[in-house]
């Protein structure tokens, strides 16, 4: 029941959108010194970004995030001849803060070693879609408290990058089934892996044929098309979407060519060079993931991604027996909880549940 | 599902540093111009009495005319009138709401005067914890309509605040941001308005209100909102009409003896509230009143409705288990009710049944008496009857024995007269 029903005000005590009259103000007001008010708050708060980095072992995901953040985040991982293969999947994650210019960034990266280096890779997305879940439910939590934080700390997966060997040929049924699952949780950007084995033709025709299976599967990547929001913002994601996925090279040893000092990879044929476009295509990764997207990134997280999962965990929540659940807070005090409405939801909740089944 | 995840913590966390330019510095500016997209939302509560300058004052503070007509001073009760307009400048777009109090102070019996604001203030609490509730719900395009300053017009009477406004301001410090003015403060001397002020916010102190306090954690504002703060309240006066002053036109107030104008610091404090209004804190009072008294809302609303987070023995609660309890306990308390008045209706039906069956038996032994009295009767009648036959037939003896006789005196009599007439004629003879 809606108090403001009751309000004692006979005309609208809630102003709709379509009421706002435009008016052009006569003179300087100041309003737009909002934009440096919103600006010194959030540098004062500090922006939080987390990543996932998804790929067999050996495809240079470790050596990427360290160009990627241009510091040891990670040590690279030789491989010992003593430690084992890992057996199960086991998710690492390290934060970091890193700082430029003033801005404080939380930065968050999480490694899936053992990923589909077993013989039977079956269901090896199980332990991520755990994880990625874990997350949202973490947050839900937090902001389903009477009594919550100021500011929620924010540990959901902005972005997943999975990275695809270089075969030259296609996506593998893993790649498929991994991203069909993973792009509707989370924003997945894939790339081409240690695209230094690949010549500019065979990366060409490799993407056309990645984006074909992409189109075939119905997967949809990080820039999704539905969350276009303007004409400008179409132009701008479709020539991304044009280059996806990219072809990366990760080196974070220093080199001298030309006279100046570049990362790259030495070998007996050249210098392969990170940041020239020519070489490949790691700058346009970068400007993707930090430099234009990230905020936007979160935002898609937050706003559908995470939406999402609330959604269908409140839906939920009533047919699972007692125990940690969420309920439909819908304005009907002490009436029964609302049944699941499609049968879509029922699926995409069970399939939840199934996931969850060893909660 | 608890994944094992190899992380290390908090306290772990380490500066790392950076061998080259990574470009994140770009942040703040990505952030601002998503949210210059979306446009913002900024709503304003101004409450004063009538005719004291509040529609002025807002079509001065955005340099716009707002277009509105004077309300009368006729009101029944107070009305909040809210009216959204769309201002932009430079590539902002700003929602901006502007909620009037009409009829304020007007009334005879100002007892629930406050009443319809904090209503107002709740309502749009209210509508924003129904949306963040919601299943399916959209925040992020929600046209944000809590009341984010309350601009307080305290009349310039020269003394001290009326109790209305000590009781209105009570009301909603725990609301709203309340920033206090002083209206049409060319009415005030200088001397006398230096005195104004620090009695009004003694008294504002004394009677424990909290007004809003601009915010001095962050280098940049913090020198100019304390040196602001000292001014408080800010003494303005409003106009939309123009007047030459030196070979420009400003806002000014033309009286025969002076010009106060609007804009000139030393004539009144519009400059500064504008400052600290728009250019300064806009967007932390944007902020206080979602961290702070949206908050303080929701948490009292939730737990009205019964929710808690943790139980006494300080185990948390999920809202399910507590929702679940509830019902229960609803559900019992159905059940119970339904037995009760299930056995009050058995108990009912039995005390009819009895009813009836009492009466059937009493109807029963009438009918007995009934017959028995008519047998009675009948026998006596039958006994009346028996009598009179005997009676008659008595009667019809007597009449038998009277009537031989008779026939046999006659027959006497006719053999006597015979006898005598024989004798006669004998006689005769």
């Amino acid at each position: 029941m809606e108090p403001m029903r009751q309000s004692p005000s006979p005309c609208s005590s809630r102003p709709s959108s379509p009421r706002t009259l435009p008016c052009e103000t006569l003179g300087y007001v100041g309003i737009d010194a909002v934009l440096d008010q919103l600006k010194i708050k959030a540098m004062k708060m500090g922006f939080e970004f987390n990543i996932m980095v998804v790929g067999q072992s050996g495809l240079g995901k470790s050596t990427m995030v360290n160009t990627l953040f241009k510091s040891k985040i990670w040590k690279s991982t030789a491989l010992d001849l003593e430690t084992p293969i890992p057996q199960t999947l086991k998710l690492q994650a390290v934060t970091h803060i890193i700082e430029e210019k003033g801005v404080k960034l939380k930065l968050t990266v999480t490694d899936t070693p053992g990923f589909g280096d077993q013989i039977n890779n079956d269901k090896c997305w199980d332990p991520i879609l755990g994880y990625i879940n874990q997350q949202y439910e973490q947050y839900l939590q937090e902001e389903i408290l009477i009594t919550r934080q100021r500011h929620i700390p924010d540990t959901r997966v902005h972005c997943c990058v999975y990275f695809v060997p270089p075969t030259g040929h296609c996506l593998r049924p893993l790649d498929i089934e991994f991203l069909q699952r993973l792009s509707q949780t989370v924003n997945v950007v894939p790339v081409i892996a240690r695209a230094d084995s690949l010549t500019i033709e065979e990366r060409e025709s490799f993407r056309r044929r990645i984006q074909h299976n992409l189109r075939t599967h119905c997967i949809e990547v990080y820039p999704q098309k539905c969350f276009d929001e303007d004409i400008n913002d179409r132009i701008l994601n479709s020539k991304i979407r044009d280059r996806i996925p990219f072809a990366v090279v990760g080196a974070d040893r220093e080199h001298l060519v030309n006279g100046r000092c570049v990362l790259g990879r030495k070998t007996k044929w050249g210098i392969v060079e990170v940041e020239n476009l020519a070489h490949c295509e790691f700058p346009l990764l970068r400007d993707l993931l930090i430099r234009s997207h990230l905020q936007d990134l979160k935002d898609v997280t937050h706003n559908v991604h995470y939406e999402n999962y609330r959604v269908c965990r409140l839906n939920e929540s009533h047919q699972l027996p007692r125990g940690p659940g969420w309920v439909n807070l819908t304005p009907t005090p002490g009436g029964p909880p609302a049944t699941p409405q499609t049968s879509k939801l029922r699926q995409q909740a069970q399939d939840d549940s199934e996931d969850d089944e060893e909660c | 599902m608890a994944v094992a995840v190899g992380r290390p913590s908090n306290e772990e966390l380490r500066n790392l540093s950076l061998s080259g330019h990574v470009g994140f510095d770009s942040l703040p500016d990505q952030l601002v111009n998503k949210s210059t997209s979306q446009g913002f939302c900024f709503n304003i509560l101004c409450v004063g009495e009538t005719g004291i300058g509040k529609s002025t004052l807002m079509d001065t503070l955005f340099n716009t005319k707002f277009e509105s007509d004077p309300a009368t001073h006729n009101e029944p009760g107070v009305r909040l009138k809210a009216r959204s307009y769309e201002l932009q400048e430079s590539n902002v777009r700003l929602k901006l709401t502007i909620v009037d109090t009409v009829g304020f102070g007007d009334q005879i019996n100002k007892d629930d005067s406050y009443r319809p604001i904090v209503e107002y203030i709740d309502a749009q609490f209210e509508a924003y914890l129904q949306e963040e509730l919601k299943i399916r719900r959209s925040l992020f395009s929600y046209h944000d309509s809590r009341v984010h300053a309350c601009l307080y017009f305290i009349a310039p009477t020269g003394h001290s605040l009326k109790s209305l406004d000590l009781v209105t301001m009570k009301k909603l410090d725990s609301k709203v941001n309340i920033i206090p003015i002083i209206a049409k403060a060319d009415t005030i001397a200088k001397n006398e308005l230096h005195k104004f002020k620090s009695k009004i916010m003694s008294e504002l102190v004394s009677n424990g209100v909290q007004i809003y306090q601009f915010p001095t954690d962050e280098e940049t504002v913090a020198e100019i909102n304390a040196t602001m703060s000292v001014h408080l309240p800010f003494a303005v006066v409003g106009s939309t009409e123009e007047v030459k002053i030196g070979n420009k036109m400003a806002k000014a107030r033309q009286y025969p003896w002076g010009v106060v104008q609007v804009e000139n610091e030393s004539h009144c404090d519009f400059v500064k509230l504008r400052e600290m209004l728009i250019r300064v804190n806009m967007e932390d009072l944007r902020e206080q009143t979602h961290t702070r008294h949206y908050e303080l809302y929701r948490r009292c609303k939730l737990e009205e409705m019964g929710f808690e987070d943790t139980d006494p023995d300080s185990k948390p609660f999920s809202l399910q288990e507590t929702y679940e309890a509830k019902r229960n306990e609803f559900l019992g308390e159905l059940q119970k009710k339904e037995e009760e008045m299930r056995q009050m209706f058995v108990m009912r039906v039995k005390e009819k049944e009895a009813e009836l069956k009492e009466a059937e038996k009493e109807l029963h032994e009438k009918f007995d008496l009934l017959k028995r009295t008519h047998q009675e009767e009948k026998k006596k009648v039958e006994d009346k009857k028996k009598e009179l036959e005997e009676e008659v037939s008595n009667f019809q003896k007597k009449k038998a024995a009277a009537q031989l006789l008779q026939s046999q005196a006659q027959q006497s009599g006719a053999q006597q007269t015979k006898k005598d007439k024989d004798k006669k004629n004998a006689s005769f003879t």
